[in-house]
């Protein structure tokens, strides 16, 4: 393999594994609090995809504003599945809310082909993202690179929401006690709400890049990515903001190096990446950057 | 009680069957006309009735389609092709849209020995080891067969590569018989990637694809993931031209691939409203479609339904009889009938053998610039 296609290769592993990151994201957020695995969460990134389509695509708004809505719109929904599915059950066995998360996957996902219809749409690229330029024999485009730098740059300040705010303080508080942390005044169901806002926020981003990226939208598209970022979760530590970033980026990395190192097994490329995934949690059950929880599923 | 009721009714029906004249040829129709394949099976119900109306005749008896629906379901694709032999005891039958719902109705018709012709049924399953189903569509191993002598014979490119989808049978079984007809004419396969049904990202397998530089490189995808792939090709610049089936053949693929699908070539039937120098019957058929449906256009699976009928009456007329059995040995002779999507024959293993179109995409347009027989 020469240099320049080994580059072509790390910058499409970067651009993926980021996208995959920050889905994971909000896997990691919802679980490191209340150890529930939204599955929702893939849909609220089809949704996030699907409002930057109609406000872009459909109704011809600017992309400032249609990233806007679509950020917003994704939130909402994610605030609205917390209310609706999941704090109702609060207090009732893990496993009831587990189920009640499969349920409003299945319920989001069939709404949306009613409502989107199951046909596929193509989304219309701004052309300025698109254009093309060599850098030594490797082929980039604007867009490839502003994937990684926008998920880096969200990253830091959630790490910075996290670690130096209040709300950050009470949701590691929430983590790890969440009676005791009632106890102390804070608002418990406040506190959950704003991690989902976050997670969903982060979604409908990574819905509106995969957009960007891969162009078009289909009421299913959440299904597959929601599935590996959740992976990529649990393969980076799940409960761990910076290992779901390194565990989506250590997932992009071997989907696609593994096809880069060995072409004939192209069609093994997810195997590489479950049998991966395996052997680190053999070796490390937590994940690269789990903690040791006394409780996890 | 209600299982009496039903006996006395299935029991007056029968009569009234049996009573049915006997100067009348019937020809069963078995498609989609609900269901998730509405859309492919009510367009080919549509060829077939306009292609009766044309000829409702035949050895100086009148021709009668009975239409039942199979509403896209296996079971009940069975259940109608049981009740056109049993209760409207058909002479023979056309139909249908999806292989799945084919091969169950030919289960029913191979053992009551009546003769089916199949419309856009590609699977090789469909007619392998039957003696009564027919189709008037050609297979995957012709498609793939036709592809390759394309890309060698007429573009001259002698390095292909293969991008598969391994969880697809059809991608699967395209690819092969393309790569096998492509080494076996004198060309090189330089590299042969892979992916998933539900991937997105194919940047990994097009970089792989580039380096190896091929003339062409052989996509036998659905639309849908075909059109990411060609716009994430041409993203990484690739230089070379890409070439799928019959399932790219949808308007979506402009809509969804843009300019990164002009110059992507396809092989599909040999029909579309659209293409210049029709032969006499695609033309016949063309005017008369628009006149019984204004405003609808008409399509390869509109066409597929007028030939399956026109393949059963040619082989009527030459049988003498409308005998099933007759008709079966007719069919199966075949040769050279004019038919909308080019000169058909069936082959030994009943599939048809006809020319195939090649479409290539230009200015968002699909056009047809030729056709091809392997």
């Amino acid at each position: 393999m020469t240099l320049n296609m080994f580059v072509q290769h790390f910058i499409n592993a970067l651009g993926l594994g980021s996208l995959y990151g920050l889905i994971a994201i909000g896997y990691t957020m919802v679980y490191g609090i209340l150890r529930l695995i939204n599955f929702a969460h893939g849909d609220i990134f089809m949704l996030g995809a699907y409002f930057v389509f109609f406000s872009t695509v459909m109704y011809k708004m600017p992309w400032a504003v249609g990233v806007g809505i679509a950020i917003l719109g994704a939130t909402l929904c994610g605030l609205l599945v917390d209310r609706v599915a999941y704090r109702p059950l609060r207090s009732a066995p893990r496993i009831s809310a587990l189920i009640s998360a499969i349920g409003v996957s299945f319920f989001i996902e069939n709404l949306a082909v009613v409502v989107f219809t199951g046909m596929p749409r193509p989304v219309v690229q701004p052309p300025m993202l698109m254009k093309a330029f060599s850098v030594g024999g490797v082929r980039l485009v604007p867009l490839g690179l502003m994937v990684p730098a926008i998920s880096f740059v969200l990253v830091s300040g959630l790490l910075w929401v996290v670690y130096k705010t209040k709300p950050g303080l009470a949701m590691r508080s929430i983590s790890h006690d969440i009676e005791t942390t009632r106890l102390m005044g804070v608002s418990v169901d406040r506190i959950i709400a704003l991690t989902f806002a976050i997670g969903s926020a982060l979604a409908a981003v990574a819905g509106i890049m995969w957009a960007l990226r891969y162009p078009r939208v289909e009421p299913f598209m959440g299904i597959i990515p929601g599935f590996k970022a959740f992976i990529a979760a649990v393969f980076g530590g799940i409960g761990s903001i910076p290992g779901a970033m390194l565990g989506g980026l250590a997932l992009g990395f071997v989907e696609i190096m593994s096809v880069a190192f060995f072409p004939k097994l192209s069609g093994y490329k997810d195997a590489f990446a479950f049998v991966l995934l395996i052997v680190i949690l053999l070796a490390k059950p937590t994940g690269l950057m789990g903690e040791k929880l006394e409780d996890k599923i | 009680m209600r299982k009496l009721v039903l006996a006395l009714v299935v029991c007056l029906m029968a009569t009234g069957a049996a009573f049915a004249a006997d100067d009348v040829i019937k020809i069963g129709v078995f498609n989609c006309l609900t269901g998730q394949n509405a859309f492919g099976g009510q367009l080919e119900l549509e060829g077939t009735q306009l292609a009766q109306k044309e000829i409702p005749e035949v050895l100086g008896k009148k021709i009668e389609l009975v239409i039942v629906d199979n509403k896209s379901d296996k079971v009940e694709a069975a259940n109608a092709v049981t009740r056109l032999i049993e209760r409207d005891k058909v002479n023979a039958i056309i139909g249908t849209y999806g292989s799945s719902l084919a091969m169950a109705g030919g289960e029913v018709a191979e053992k009551a020995g009546v003769p089916v012709m199949g419309t856009s049924c590609t699977n090789p399953l469909v007619t392998q080891g039957k003696q009564y189903y027919f189709r008037a569509c050609f297979i995957d191993p012709f498609q793939g067969a036709g592809a390759a002598a394309y890309a060698y014979r007429d573009l001259g490119f002698k390095k292909a590569a293969l991008l598969i989808d391994v969880a697809n049978d059809y991608s699967v079984g395209l690819g092969n018989f393309f790569k096998q007809n492509f080494t076996k004419l004198g060309g090189e396969i330089v590299s042969e990637m892979k992916y998933q049904s539900g991937d997105q990202d194919f940047t990994a397998q097009l970089t792989e694809l580039i380096s190896k530089k091929p003339d062409i490189v052989f996509l036998p995808a659905y639309f849908a993931e075909g059109a990411i792939v060609l716009k994430q090709a041409k993203e990484l610049g690739a230089e070379f031209r890409f070439m799928g089936g019959d399932a790219m053949d949808n308007p979506e693929v402009v809509t969804l691939g843009g300019d990164a699908v002009e110059g992507f070539l396809h092989t599909t039937f040999a029909y579309d409203p659209s293409m210049p120098n029709m032969n006499p019957v695609a033309q016949k058929f063309t005017e008369n479609w628009k006149k019984a449906f204004p405003g609808k256009e008409p399509n390869v699976n509109a066409a597929l339904g007028y030939d399956s009928y026109i393949l059963i009456v040619d082989a009527i007329k030459r049988a003498g009889s409308a005998d099933p059995k007759a008709i079966r040995d007719a069919l199966e002779q075949t040769k050279d009938v004019p038919t909308v999507t080019g000169m058909t024959t069936l082959n030994a293993t009943h599939d048809a053998e006809k020319e195939l179109g090649i479409v290539e995409i230009r200015d968002g347009k699909k056009q047809f610039i030729g056709t091809v027989t392997p």
